[in-house]
């Protein structure tokens, strides 16, 4: 029987909290943290995740490097960041202790499982002595329970063998955080049950491991320096919500901008990568869309089936992290030659080459944006949030189809497995931007440009007296033919220019995320770092800093009033997840005076590194 | 762009050449080709605005701007993947796929074997003229080791592709091969070909006049053609020479070829039969090279396995999991 979350103890307030729940690969963390996340939106509370796991499918148990762990930061306050600081860890064994405990604040929690304290756990995790023995661990709250025997006991019922029922530990673990905050279990407990329909006794198992975890708390089991705590509901706009990663905001997203534009048909065609094949993962379910979804044989041959796809009047979209982008560069020159719609999904991941593929990074502007042999111009934009990918994909459908161009939208391996909150929009609140085919024969060329826009007629092969034939040859400005004229050639390339250059007119202008329009300091960011950025020019500002923060979401080409909004500022600061690339860009844009703040840990910034650096500037 | 009223039905193979005037090498084998596919086009009554030739680079890879057609002139050895996405968003056209050795076998030859092995239904053309002429005369991978070219002026040490023998052991469901001088035959295998449902492969040996010329002379040379070629026909005997007097059969105990006076004892073609295929396609000197159709079994194409439906509904896909309500006034903090 569930019994009500509310603890019959006195329970202490907090406005936000940050969980990190850790252990080996095969401990379930991932899992643990979403179902946590899962009950803790449904409490109402605001929130943003952070998975963080190792390359390694399986690393050898118990070692450092297959530590996996899943950070949770939630409130009634705005939350928009991961957290800096860790309020509570719960470490499953010695490796997730010693790997996590350098972000856990002074006077923070640790939840131990004592029995993953052996010897033989010890030693792997690097332990010359056992840390709970010693003071070591002085400066935190030590909360030390026998989760493994505590498990083994609740589900000793279900006739589980030994190994079954360890790996039922991590729901005991999140059983007792549920009710540390006051969450309910049954939308984990409906989970389960789904999960494990096919096994039962599992389901039951891992139900039972839940409820004891959370009875623990309850009960006057509980000792004594365990304490129950209250936080609020967020303060957010009426509506229904839901969480959301970046990857399914992506996904649903590039869908809604088909339907936007009216397009019958995605051709989504991928090569698996990390962190970008969970996009493929997601659009291969939703054939009921539209959605045609294609593993093709390589990345090459993915970028190809898109565009091909494109040619024929669907909507081409690829996706990969920086080294398969790398081989896509070629069908991009394509794409940008023979003036097709493709969307290109870039989840940046820390390089060069195959560097750390589960680690984030926003080091493939350059490639994005200059990427590519010869003047070959496209539009790049980046979501802010998990929530702004759904955005954003419907916005790169618009870009792309209005003016017959590639677009690359740039993720990261952040927001790909992040969660928030969301509020769900309704079919009807969308935008709408329906495409038109050519269909009319009369002065038709295929390079015939629109005045406005300068992008070429969209035909699908099929329609009569339309046959055309287009290729990377360059083209005969007033033709479509193919032309070596060296005049031609220079005004082609002005016009493919021109072409993405004008997209200025067409976004909106760029505003200032907090503060003022001008000022001593401006804090420009893009992509995932919004929050961090926000949240640090916020506390900066409290301690009243001329400052402000920028946040670019449109970067080839840059909003038309970007250059002249850092003019006004003496000082520009530049946080990037890269050694320094849209600082570079600004600076030979604008000829501005812009500073780097570089992180390349694979890491996320934190709100002080941000802050430290501002208060820096301010001397 | 002129406007042509003409209906497909009445269509002549010249109304599938484009208005562009064509820029092969004098007494290159691609006009024999060329000529061949707009008569089997005609032949075939193809409607030329449901007609897509898809390209990479090459010599071969101008073909789609001669057709009057939909033509799409890509990048090195992508053809097969461009042309697959153009299948997977409109399973209705018809699309070829125009290729070379180098492009199709060497840059490209990973999306040959795929695009082979997933059976899209594609027309691909392979012109082998073992040589790359555009880049000016290196060798290639179909090119016989010894080849003398600007890239390996010692000779090539390198052993080359059978390009049928290759499509085959990537699972084509349709192999065939002809020369570019055999129009008749050309054409008959190219109507083959188009008729297939399913990735049809036809290799073409084609003469360059610049870089190769008479690579193939021992082959298709007027005095040694009746005994250097045999044509195979489905269910008729593999016969070969002047006057059919020579025959193809398994030599007894093994599974291989031996040349035979004609007889009642010689192999009956079967083209449904994958482990003969690929003996005639590895039919070296002293023995006929195999021309004709050696491979056709067809299954369904790829795109016509791919399932997609239309009409789902945007809010319930958003709403498809668990969601909560925040109602005027509720949620607390700020």
């Amino acid at each position: 029987m569930v019994t009500s979350a509310i603890s019959r103890r006195q329970r202490e307030t907090r406005d936000s909290v940050v969980i990190r729940f850790a252990g080996d690969s095969g401990d379930g963390m991932q899992v643990t943290g979403s179902q946590f996340t899962l009950e803790t939106a449904l409490a109402g509370s605001d929130f943003s995740t952070f998975p963080d796991f190792p390359a390694e499918i399986r690393a050898p148990t118990g070692t450092t490097f297959g530590v996996s762990a899943f950070q949770i930061h939630f409130g009634g306050t705005d939350v928009m960041t991961p957290g800096d600081a860790v309020d509570v860890l719960v470490a499953m064994n010695p490796a997730a202790l010693t790997v996590e405990l350098r972000d856990l604040r002074v006077g923070g929690t640790v939840i131990v499982d004592t029995a993953a304290f052996n010897e033989r756990n010890l030693s792997k995790a690097g332990y010359a002595r056992n840390p709970l023995d010693d003071d070591s661990l002085a400066k935190y709250q030590v909360l030390r329970f026998d989760i493994t025997k505590l498990t083994a006991d609740a589900v000793k019922p279900h006739g589980l063998t030994s190994r079954e029922a360890h790996l039922c530990r991590n729901m005991w673990a999140l059983g007792l955080l549920l009710w540390m905050y006051g969450r309910e279990r049954t939308a984990t407990i409906e989970w389960l049950n789904r999960k494990f329909a096919k096994k039962p006794t599992i389901a039951a198992a891992n139900v039972a491991a839940l409820n004891a975890g959370h009875a623990f708390g309850e009960t006057a089991e509980m000792p004594e320096h365990l304490v129950g705590y209250v936080v609020p509901k967020a303060a957010t706009q009426p509506g229904r919500y839901r969480t959301v990663s970046g990857t399914e905001g992506l996904a649903w997203g590039l869908v809604a901008g088909m339907r936007a534009a009216g397009i019958e048909k995605m051709v989504f065609a991928g090569y698996p990568i990390t962190p970008a094949s969970a996009i493929l993962h997601t659009l291969a379910n939703l054939r009921a869309y539209g959605v045609v979804t294609f593993q093709a044989e390589d990345e090459i041959a993915a970028s190809g089936a898109a565009l091909g796809a494109s040619y024929a009047g669907a909507l081409g979209v690829t996706s990969s992290s920086g080294p398969g982008i790398a081989l896509k560069t070629e069908m991009l020159g394509l794409a940008i030659a023979t003036e097709l719609p493709l969307i290109v999904i870039d989840s940046q991941r820390a390089g060069p080459s195959t560097g750390m593929p589960t680690k984030a990074e926003q080091s493939d502007l350059f490639q994005a944006v200059h990427g590519r042999n010869a003047d070959a111009p496209l539009a790049v934009i980046a979501p802010t949030s998990t929530a702004d990918c759904f955005d954003i994909a419907i916005e790169a459908v618009r870009l792309a189809t209005k003016y017959m161009t590639p677009v690359i939208v740039l993720s990261d391996g952040y927001l790909a497995h992040a969660a928030e909150p969301w509020r769900i929009p309704s079919e009807a609140e969308l935008p709408r931007f329906p495409v038109s085919y050519r269909t009319d024969p009369e002065g038709f060329h295929p390079f015939l440009r629109d005045a406005e826009t300068l992008a070429r007629p969209w035909v699908k092969p099929g329609t009569p007296q339309l046959e055309h034939r287009i290729g990377g040859l360059e083209k005969d400005y007033d033709t479509g033919h193919i032309s070596y004229d060296p005049d031609n050639h220079a005004r082609m390339t002005k016009a493919r220019a021109d072409k993405i250059a004008g997209i200025a007119r067409d976004i909106p202008l760029q505003d200032v995320a907090l503060g003022d329009d001008h000022g001593k300091l401006a804090v420009v960011g893009w992509g995932s770092t919004f929050g961090a950025i926000y949240q640090a020019v916020k506390i900066a500002r409290n301690e009243h800093r001329d400052v402000s923060h920028i946040h670019v979401r449109y970067l080839s080409p840059f909003p038309r009033n970007l250059g002249e909004l850092l003019k006004r500022f003496d000082r520009v600061l530049v946080p990037e997840m890269n050694n320094g690339q849209l600082v570079k860009l600004l600076r030979a844009e604008y000829l501005v005076p812009a500073e780097p703040l570089s992180k390349v840990t694979g890491k996320p910034f934190r709100v002080t590194e941000v802050v430290q650096e501002i208060r820096k500037v301010f001397g | 762009m002129t406007v042509t009223t003409i209906t497909d039905a009445q269509l002549a193979p010249k109304d599938y050449a484009s208005d562009q005037e064509v820029r092969w090498c004098p007494g290159c084998g691609d006009y024999a080709i060329l000529k061949a596919v707009q008569k089997a086009c005609a032949e075939l009554g193809v409607r030329r605005e449901q007609t897509v030739f898809v390209s990479g680079i090459g010599c071969a890879a101008r073909f789609p701007y001669y057709m009057s057609t939909y033509g799409f002139h890509t990048v090195h050895g992508r053809a097969p993947a461009i042309a697959t996405g153009i299948k997977l968003a409109n399973p209705e056209l018809d699309v070829w796929v125009m290729t070379g050795d180098g492009d199709g076998l060497s840059i490209g030859g990973n999306h040959m074997l795929h695009v082979l092995r997933r059976n899209v239904n594609l027309n691909i053309i392979l012109f082998n003229n073992e040589i790359y002429g555009l880049t000016k005369g290196q060798y290639s991978p179909t090119s016989r080791r010894g080849t003398k070219s600007p890239s390996t002026p010692q000779g090539s040490i390198e052993y080359p592709v059978s390009a049928c023998a290759f499509a085959l052991g990537a699972g084509a469901r349709f192999v065939a091969r002809s020369i570019d001088t055999l129009q008749t035959h050309l054409i008959a295998t190219l109507k083959r070909a188009h008729a297939h449902a399913g990735a049809s492969f036809v290799e073409i040996l084609q003469n360059c006049v610049v870089f190769n010329d008479a690579v193939f002379e021992h082959i298709t040379g007027k005095e040694v053609a009746a005994d250097a070629q045999i044509q195979v026909e489905h269910g008729k005997p593999l016969l070969f020479g002047k006057n059919k007097e020579k025959a193809l059969r398994l030599k007894p105990g093994k599974l291989e070829l031996e040349v035979v006076p004609a007889g009642p004892d010689a192999l009956v073609h079967d083209e449904t039969n994958r482990p003969l295929a690929q003996l005639l396609a590895s039919l070296e000197p002293p023995f006929p090279a195999a021309m004709g159709v050696l491979y056709c079994n067809p299954a369904t194409p790829y795109e016509r396995e791919v399932v997609v439906e239309h009409g789902g509904s945007l809010d319930a896909l958003l709403n498809s999991e668990r969601t909560w309500e925040v109602g005027e006034g509720e949620g607390g903090g700020l």
